[in-house]
């Protein structure tokens, strides 16, 4: 074991080029592949914001018995879907458009804006469907003039999030896949380059998985080493975009292990399968 | 401790390499393969040590058969054998001393006794000043003797050479072939591929002969060979 660290680290010296190329690729791969997950993870935060805020408002008819619209208050704090009910009344909907609009606050008069009820959705209750569906439970009663709850915009948000999950999960699995290629083709110019060595050692009687540690330890620290240096890279990304566009929050600290711990994956699995190539051919 | 039965050996590409070879070498024998160029020297020693198996026959080596092996008995046989080329095959960018001890890290040896055994092999094969230098300032001879030492260096059964006075001259084969005969002497059996017949005539040990991939001759079963000159003679040529 330590003498294939030995080899491994020996590697590095032998090739510097040769493997800042690889550890460069893998980060710059990765780095991609971390700035995708950036954007997504910063489009989830977004999304979840604005989903934060999905309510349904039921209009409540003018002269309901205020017995009625309680009753129906604790009907609906009972579904399992609801976080949160309340009623707003009349004067709550006028004082509150009177806010809203400022100095055009005086077209407003008593009892044009009907009493509401508003109820907001536990997460996970947001999507489209449940949303629907709890507003058809809500119509059902009597006193309901009208239901609100933007239909559209809950349905285009959620189209929005399935788009970004989707992109980033084909996005990242692309990068994952050319990640290891690129490993694999360093690593193979690696195994090549000791050809003659790994043959001779054969010959005095080297297992295979002797020959093969080397190349496996070989593989393993430029993944991690391109992992981490792609962890920083994103950093520095981030830290270019918060000062000059907007706002955005990065990975946190078990996302980065992760990510760092998927290098040393990929160097792995790429080294592994350049080694076992050449293995069987020879 | 090698045993050939019926061995044919056909490539996919070349045809048919050997057809039908049956020999059998025994504990500290010296035993010579010549044959012309192509004749099918190289396969008969890569079936040895398990490089290459056997399209039909059996190979068996130190207990080892090519009819029943997983391929991780391949490199603990090879552990029992030492392996020599005509083109030394020495890792460039090591010095002797490295290149010596290669085989020896590569079986898991321990480290503290793989410096001086690799000192005792290097005076064993009369390098042990040249311990530090690298193998391109050495002459052909001088790399030849790094190569049989790090062949020794597992104390081998057997040693398996092909053509290892190939590309030395006149002078540098005798100092190969003497230190051969040393090892030899000292109970580890030889198996030398060679198309050096002077080599072969003077030095009076079995000869098998190969053609077009057929043994025509073993001097181990034919009462006809006779040593032109005794081995002892190799001195007196110096
Ligand atoms: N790996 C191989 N692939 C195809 N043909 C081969 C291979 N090795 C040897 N041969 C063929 O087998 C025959 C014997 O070759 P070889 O054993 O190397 O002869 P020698 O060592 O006596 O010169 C030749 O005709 C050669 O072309
Ligand atoms: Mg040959």
């Amino acid at each position: 074991m330590r003498l294939a660290l030995r080899e491994a680290l020996l590697a590095f010296r032998r090739a510097p080029m040769l493997s800042a190329l690889s550890v460069t690729t893998i980060a710059f791969s990765l780095f991609a592949f971390g700035l995708f997950g950036l954007v997504a993870l910063n489009i989830r935060n977004a999304l979840r914001n604005v989903e934060d805020r999905v309510e349904i408002r039921a209009f409540v008819a003018d002269g309901t018995s205020a017995e009625a619209t309680s009753a129906a208050l604790g009907d609906i704090g009972a579904f399992p879907e609801a976080a949160s009910v309340r009623l707003v009344t009349q004067g709550q909907a006028l004082d509150r458009a009177r806010r809203e609009l400022g100095e055009f606050s005086d077209v407003f008069e008593e009892g044009i804006l009907p009493a509401s009820i508003e109820v907001r959705l536990k997460p996970g209750f947001r999507d489209p469907a449940t949303v629907r569906a709890v507003a058809k439970r809500i119509e059902v009663y009597d006193f309901v003039d009208d239901i609100r709850f933007g239909e559209e915009w809950v349905e285009k948000l959620h189209r929005l999030r399935n788009i970004a999950t989707l992109a980033g999960v084909a996005l990242g699995l692309t990068f994952a896949i050319v990640a290891i290629i690129i490993i694999g083709s360093t690593i193979r110019m690696a195994v090549l380059a000791r050809a003659r060595e790994i043959a001779i050692m054969r010959l005095v009687g080297a297992t295979n998985g002797f020959v093969r540690a080397p190349f496996l330890i070989e593989g393993f620290l430029k993944g991690t080493l391109g992992g981490g240096l792609a962890l920083v890279l994103a950093w520095l990304a981030l830290a270019v975009i918060n000062r000059f566009v907007v706002q955005a929050s990065f990975f946190d600290p078990w996302m980065g292990a992760v990510g760092v711990v998927a290098g040393a994956c990929l160097g792995l699995a790429g080294s592994a399968m350049s080694v076992g190539r050449h293995l069987q051919k020879v | 401790m090698i045993r050939f039965s019926h061995v044919h050996k056909s490539f996919a590409r070349t045809g048919v390499a050997l057809e039908d070879v049956s020999f059998q070498v025994n504990k500290g024998e010296f035993v010579f393969i010549t044959g012309p160029s192509g004749a099918g020297k190289s396969t008969i020693l890569k079936l040895c040590f398990f490089e290459e198996r056997p399209t039909k026959g059996e190979v068996k080596v130190y207990g080892l058969s090519s009819a029943a092996y997983r391929n991780v008995d391949v490199p603990k046989l090879r552990r029992r054998l030492g392996i020599v080329f005509q083109d030394f095959r020495l890792l460039e960018d090591r010095n002797v001393e490295a290149n010596v001890a290669f085989a020896l890290e590569v079986t898991g040896a321990p480290p503290s006794q793989v410096g001086p055994r690799v000192s005792r092999l290097l005076a064993q094969v009369g390098l042990g000043a040249k311990a530090t230098a690298l193998p391109r300032e050495l002459s052909g001879g001088e790399q030849q003797r790094v190569a049989i030492a790090r062949a020794l260096a597992n104390d081998p059964v057997v040693l398996v050479a092909d053509e290892p006075t190939g590309n030395l001259d006149e002078r540098a084969t005798r100092g190969i072939f003497q230190l051969f005969r040393d090892i030899n002497a000292s109970g580890t059996a030889v198996l030398m591929a060679t198309h050096d017949l002077d080599l072969v005539r003077r030095a009076g040990c079995r000869t098998i002969e190969i053609n077009r991939g057929q043994m025509v001759f073993d001097s181990a079963s034919d009462g006809g060979f006779r040593p032109s000159a005794p081995a002892e003679a190799m001195e007196d040529d110096e």
